[in-house]
């Protein structure tokens, strides 16, 4: 039984995990967000993961593992704010760690960091670059905290950490992919067809845990199961696609999202042009994480969502 | 003369065996089974919607067959000559390029896939402006055609599929008319490549294609502007716009050679590398060479068959 520091406990997957790993494990929640009905036995610390506060918790227990999910994706918030959250946040966390003689440091990125580019090769190895930031100055935050941990990793070899880049994350969780594909029509870029990876997140929580046992350390992909063009996801749920050509989408999305209707800034829909696929071998090697939904299964268990349902409703 | 090397595999067709052509051009539209045979080949590492892991869909493919005999049959009238038994392993073509518009690949992929022997799926090697094109990239994926990226093109090999590269990329394709069958220089990345992999390499001449799309000029300020390769200025191109980019229908022949080995570290110098590239181009020079000589004297040999 070891105590396990969970950031950002409140948002779905660090719902989801609570509820998993408090089985084996003393969790501590550490989110500015509330959360309500918890188990009795997690205790969540309402604080800002930047306030020197913080800190305390490390002295007061004696914390084995660190889980970072407090990662703030609303592209909406200024730019400041959001590098100010996710990466001042992020270096202060790894500090403690440091510190407090944490012995593993789990977080999880994005595979979105390497960036959709049309010359991609068609699956991307950890060891590609994080161009995401190219371009889209919105991802530039979660490329500078994806690179903090990964120079953590380095130069702090006494901490096990580890670190998660997910395909698409799909399920309950209100996220950019879930609410996309929740749309009644789906707009898509006339011409083009990208091979798109899904995982649900009951997968990406399975991950997670596996990534807690003492001894696994590094970065990893994780891709779910295998990928398929976007088209055919849409067709599997029911839905048609709405193809517009690039200039107007482009367009539009930029229209939108000066308006403040948007919720994804218009350099994402690259995203919806080129290929941004990972190999995943190495979390099966070395993780022995093996999807086990299939790709029918994940859209399924989208469709059962409440997200997907309202999505549905607002069409 | 290596007889066996040069054995036609298909006679080149003269007048009279036209409409025997025409027979077996429209038998084959029909041929169920050896589409089946051809589209389950790969058929272990399609996904539940039907997709390989690059995009390829045999559902995709079965609908452009049709054209594609078109183009190969009718269009093109491709004669394939020492195309024999393949190896069912990995595989990579080595080919010059040529044309303009690179139909060249999508002809040689025809040849092994309707006259190999197993018929194979060839997945194209393609140039790295063509993922940013709209439809264009979408057809070629679903196609099985793959970005001529190294990472791909190992992962398709260490799955035994078969490759088909064009050292000479954009070099090639973007010549001039008057530069026609004048190899240009081979990229080393294919050879390191297949001694990585262990792959044999089976060279290939085609001649025909280099008078498909007679380039007079290469408008290069143009094709800059464009994002383009090259912007060929053609006895038809730009005047008849779009149309006049159409290929000429010369007829193509496909010229096979034997499968090379090489070993050796993928990672020696340059210079050691080299020397097994001037291999492969001088095997595909050869080809070439005595393709044209084969061919007879212009202009008949642009329609094929008719010798003087």
């Amino acid at each position: 039984m070891s105590c396990i520091v969970l950031t950002g406990i409140s948002g779905t997957i660090g719902r989801l995990l609570a509820r998993q790993l408090h089985l084996d494990h003393e969790v501590i929640g550490l989110d500015r967000r509330d959360l309500p009905d918890r188990p009795k036995d997690i205790r969540v610390y309402k604080l800002d993961i930047r306030r020197k506060r913080c800190e305390n918790l490390f002295r007061r227990h004696k914390v084995d593992a660190v889980i970072h999910l407090n990662i703030m994706h609303d592209f909406r918030k200024p730019q400041a704010e959001l590098h100010a959250f996710n990466v001042v946040g992020t270096q202060r966390l790894l500090e403690y760690a440091a510190r407090h003689g944490v012995r593993k440091f789990v977080f999880l990125s994005t595979a979105n960091v390497y960036g959709a580019k049309p010359d991609n090769p068609q699956y991307l190895t950890e060891e590609a670059l994080l161009l995401a930031g190219e371009g889209f100055s919105e991802m530039r935050s979660l490329v500078s905290v994806d690179m903090l941990v990964t120079s953590f990793f380095w130069k702090v070899p006494e901490v096990e950490t580890v670190i998660l880049r997910p395909a698409h994350i799909l399920g309950t969780a209100a996220n950019g992919p879930s609410a996309y594909l929740s749309l009644p029509r789906i707009p898509t870029v006339l011409g083009f067809d990208p091979m798109v990876q899904v995982i649900h997140e009951s997968e990406l929580v399975r991950a997670v845990v596996s990534s807690v046992e003492p001894g696994r350390r590094g970065i990893y992909n994780l891709a779910g199961p295998p990928a398929a063009p976007l088209s055919a996801m849409v067709k599997y749920l029911g839905k048609r696609t709405l193809p517009l050509p690039h200039s107007l989408l482009r367009a539009l999305a930029q229209r939108a999202w000066q308006m403040g209707v948007a919720q994804v800034p218009p350099p994402e829909l690259d995203f919806l042009r080129f290929p941004c696929l990972v190999d995943d071998s190495r979390a099966r090697r070395e993780l022995g994480f093996e999807p086990k939904l299939s790709l029918p299964q994940t859209l399924d268990l989208l469709r059962q969502s409440p997200t997907y349902r309202q999505g549905m409703k607002q069409g | 003369m290596n007889g066996n090397l040069y054995d036609d595999t298909s006679s080149s067709p003269h007048l009279d065996e036209y409409l025997t052509q025409f027979e077996d051009w429209f038998r084959d539209w029909g041929d169920k089974e050896w589409e089946n045979r051809i589209l389950s080949s790969g058929a272990a590492r399609l996904n539940e919607f039907g997709y390989d892991p690059f995009g390829m869909s045999p559902a995709f493919i079965r609908k452009v067959i049709p054209l594609v005999r078109f183009l190969y049959r009718g269009y093109f009238r491709v004669t394939t000559h020492g195309l024999h038994e393949l190896p069912t392993t990995r595989l990579m073509f080595v080919a010059n390029h040529s044309g303009q518009i690179p139909l060249d690949g999508a002809l040689i992929a025809a040849a092994v896939a309707i006259e190999g022997r197993p018929p194979r799926i060839l997945r194209s090697m393609v140039e790295r402006w063509v993922p940013s094109l709209p439809f264009v990239s979408l057809f070629m994926s679903r196609c099985g055609q793959v970005l001529g990226d190294p990472d791909n093109s190992r992962r398709l090999l260490e799955n035994d599929e078969a490759i088909l590269v064009f050292p000479e990329g954009v070099r090639g394709v973007s010549k001039l008319f008057r530069d026609r069958y004048k190899l240009q220089e081979f990229g080393t990345g294919f050879m390191r490549l297949a001694v990585e992999t262990g792959t044999p390499i089976i060279p290939v001449g085609v001649i025909g294609a280099e008078e498909t799309v007679p380039a007079l000029y290469n408008f290069r300020r143009l094709a800059r502007l464009l994002g383009a390769p090259a912007f060929p200025i053609t006895p038809t191109f730009p005047w008849l716009l779009g149309l006049g980019l159409l290929p000429y229908p010369v007829k193509i022949h496909l010229w096979f050679g034997e499968p090379m080995h090489f070993s050796g570290d993928p990672d020696d110098e340059d210079e050691v590398i080299d020397q097994n590239v001037e291999k492969v181009r001088s095997k595909v020079a050869q080809l070439i060479e005595r393709g044209l000589k084969e061919r007879g004297p212009f202009p008949f040999s642009l329609l094929g068959g008719i010798r003087p």
